[in-house]
């Protein structure tokens, strides 16, 4: 059935959390990922949200867009307002001021929310390990503020701060790998997702929330604003992120790697470049250094996908 | 009647949250501030405090945890000091403008730089604005009867806002003083369970938070700047009824030997004892000298600071935090407006003293009033002074 599931589009709860009516640009893949993870989580859920573009389309008073108990305190604490949301739930039901019942704790943030301002309170509500699931929306960059870097955007792309200029042609260093520095919390589970790949976003979002203890998913989520792309690529650009091995789905269960979906031949990341305005001005040179780290990194995985004994 | 003892005023406080039955404590340590922190993870690890505590990485998510377990209906506190307080201070104006009543204590610490552990209220002078109510305690009775104060005012539903009791570090934090402990019966019978009207809960979806445009951000500060005058009436109420239970009753502004003085001293906080002292020795010259004691500085309690401060000839208002190239101290800017509109208005000499625990003795009160007299001859009101610096 858990297999069936997967092809079962038909079997897609439809509970909204996240309802329509959002100010989210067109083609935005945070907004769905959102949406999917909404609806894999079900009604029994509080959401803390993180200042950035999802709270800010979600909610301009007096409308807002969630079906579900909501609250954003500020940018850089999602992870300790969950923190106390689940300690406040858990001391009530303890003392009894609150029948006894399952309330999955969500914390949303986009990358500069979670691997920038973020990254003390994530790591400290991980390390404490509060019963939470933190799913950080990675567009790439602070979205919401104009476009400007953060250290998940990639090697090269453009950004209004790491602008394609004359001598430094972009985005200066690698992409942070927020992924693996959950995972070095050691918590019971951590995986990678992309809303290009539904179903599979939406188990793992149902895996992580019912783990006992933290649960980290990191979710490429495409902004067509941002990575100056249609917003009618949404959906292929996120399945060329993950067919091309930049960006690879998978899961890190008790410390073992489990690579989603398996690749045997990687896709020239040209591919994927090439649907991009933040990518326009890399030149052949560039690309080939990208190429290689990708592959580089693709195999690393997939060593520790054997060194784990995740297969 | 509670037993009178002997305690640490840091483990009063610690014995207060305990009383109150608090649900969720989050806490970061930094001197003076660390023997509550720590008597409180002792109650809880030894399970007589039936809490949460949890163990933050920082106090900009102390306040962060503060206000999330606030907003699903459980108490919660927490508690530091100086560069703690500036850290998490873009929460703790978060936690008011959400309308949740966490209590903290503030164990009250100069700011860097230089680094001082030492005692001023530079700290929280720096969040002046934030939106708490505020309040000063004088002694390590007052710290333990305000915590349980703080809660029954900050969660009446009328007021739904958070409280700072401010007590001075190592002075008063890590002073033995003999306390009188209320019992739990009488606690409970105060202290009602935090029941919020509205709660993050699933059956009840609300959104708290949300982004607020131009068109209606005035109104919503309107509204807050409403609710935290409106909190005085219940306020008064709470000290009031805590008195009718317990003997000790408080006010915004207390006097001492005011009758008839031509002279008041200003103070807030521990040193008022110590003007206290200054007061009996000017008196028993035949000096016509008072003290008033500042207990409450949010919301401000102006008809109360007018009607005592309006008898006298003069106020001689020692501050203890500094506003750089501004006004002078804090206090007594306020102070000098809250006068302004009365058309016979004594005179406010301002003296900032005691910053980083400098000591400010019987006879410093005595000299500051004797300078202050002096300029006053003179016929107009002197500038402001930074006291006892050494030349
Ligand atoms: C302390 C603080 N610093 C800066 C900001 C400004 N700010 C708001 S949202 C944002 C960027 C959000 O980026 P990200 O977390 O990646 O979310 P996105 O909007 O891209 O979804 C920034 C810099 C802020 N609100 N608070
Ligand atoms: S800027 Fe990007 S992330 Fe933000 S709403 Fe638009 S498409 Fe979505
Ligand atoms: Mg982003």
């Amino acid at each position: 059935m858990e297999k069936l599931n997967v092809y079962a589009a038909k079997l897609v709860p439809k509970n909204e959390n996240f309802g329509q009516g959002h100010r989210a640009c067109q083609g935005c893949a945070e907004a769905l990922a959102v949406r999917l993870a909404g609806k894999a989580l079900g009604k029994s859920v509080i959401t803390v949200s993180a200042t950035g573009c999802m709270e800010v389309v979600s909610t301009p008073f007096p409308y807002t867009s969630w079906n579900v108990p909501w609250i954003h305190v500020a940018f850089e604490n999602a992870a300790a307002v969950a923190s106390g949301v689940e300690s406040g739930l858990k001391a009530l039901m303890r003392k009894g001021r609150m029948p006894q019942r399952k309330i999955f704790v969500l914390a949303l943030a986009g990358d500069g929310g979670t691997s920038d301002i973020g990254v003390q309170a994530i790591s400290g509500a991980l390390e404490r390990g509060h019963d939470f699931l933190y799913i950080c929306t990675d567009n790439e960059a602070y979205m919401n503020t104009g476009i400007q870097r953060s250290s998940a955007t990639p090697w090269g792309a453009s950004t209004t701060t790491s602008p394609a200029g004359k001598v430094i042609p972009g985005q200066a260093t690698w992409k942070k790998n927020m992924a693996a520095i959950a995972a070095a919390h050691d918590i019971p589970y951590v995986a990678t997702a992309c809303p290009s790949y539904p179903f599979d976003l939406m188990e793992k979002v149902k895996k992580g929330a019912r783990v006992h203890g933290p649960a980290y998913i990191h979710v490429l989520a495409v902004c067509p604003t941002g990575w100056r792309s249609a917003p009618d690529l949404s959906i292929r650009l996120g399945r060329l992120a993950v067919e091309t091995g930049i960006f690879p789905l998978y899961e890190v269960i008790d410390g073992k790697y489990k690579i989603s979906i398996d690749l045997p031949k990687l896709r020239p990341v040209e591919d994927y470049f090439r649907l991009q305005g933040r990518f326009r001005h890399l030149t052949k040179d560039m690309i080939e250094k990208i190429q290689e780290r990708v592959t580089r990194e693709y195999e690393k995985l997939k060593m520790q996908e054997r060194m784990t004994g995740g297969e | 009647m509670g037993k009178r003892v002997g305690m640490e005023v840091s483990i009063a406080a610690s014995e207060a949250v305990r009383l109150a039955n608090v649900d969720v404590i989050a806490a970061y340590p930094i001197t003076p501030q660390t023997h509550i922190v720590e008597h409180l993870s002792e109650f809880v690890n030894n399970g007589e405090l039936d809490a949460e505590f949890v163990p933050v990485e920082s106090e900009h998510s102390a306040m962060s945890v503060c206000t999330g377990c606030a907003a699903v209906g459980a108490r919660s506190f927490t508690c530091t000091s100086s560069q703690g307080l500036i850290l998490m201070s873009e929460i703790v104006y978060c936690t008011a403008a959400m309308r949740l009543p966490v209590v903290m204590v503030l164990a009250n610490r100069s700011l860097s730089n230089p680094i001082s552990i030492w005692n001023d209220h530079t700290d929280v002078m720096s969040i002046r604005d934030c939106g708490w109510i505020q309040y000063f305690a004088e002694n390590g009775q007052d710290v333990l009867d305000h915590v349980l104060i703080s809660y029954r005012v900050g969660e009446d539903r009328d007021v739904m806002l958070p409280v700072i009791v401010n007590m001075d570090g190592f002075s008063l934090s890590h002073v033995v003083e003999p306390v009188e402990l209320v019992d739990q019966e009488t606690v409970d019978k105060f202290l009602p369970p935090y029941k919020p009207s509205v709660v993050l809960d699933p059956t009840h979806p609300v959104t708290m938070g949300a982004i607020v445009l131009p068109s209606c951000y005035t109104e919503t500060k309107k509204a807050q700047d409403e609710a935290v005058k409106a909190s005085m009436p219940i306020i008064l109420k709470g000290w009031q009824e805590f008195g009718d239970l317990t003997g000790r009753y408080y006010h915004p502004i207390e006097e001492y030997r005011t009758e008839g003085a031509e002279v008041l001293l200003v103070t807030m906080g521990g040193i008022s004892e110590t003007a206290m002292w200054a007061v009996d020795q000017m008196r028993e010259k035949g000096r016509s000298v008072g003290l008033l004691k500042m207990r409450l500085w949010r919301p401000f309690p102006f008809e109360e600071f007018r009607k005592a401060a309006l008898k006298a000839r003069m106020l001689v208002v020692v501050d203890r935090a500094i506003s750089y190239g501004g006004p002078g101290g804090p206090v007594a800017s306020e102070l000098r407006s809250a006068l302004y509109n009365e058309p016979k208005r004594p005179i406010v000499a301002n003296f900032i003293a005691g910053l980083a625990s400098r000591d400010v003795a019987p006879f410093d009160f005595i000299e500051m009033v004797d300078r202050a007299e002096g300029a006053c001859k003179k016929g107009t009101e002197p500038e402001y002074e930074i006291y006892g610096v050494r030349e």
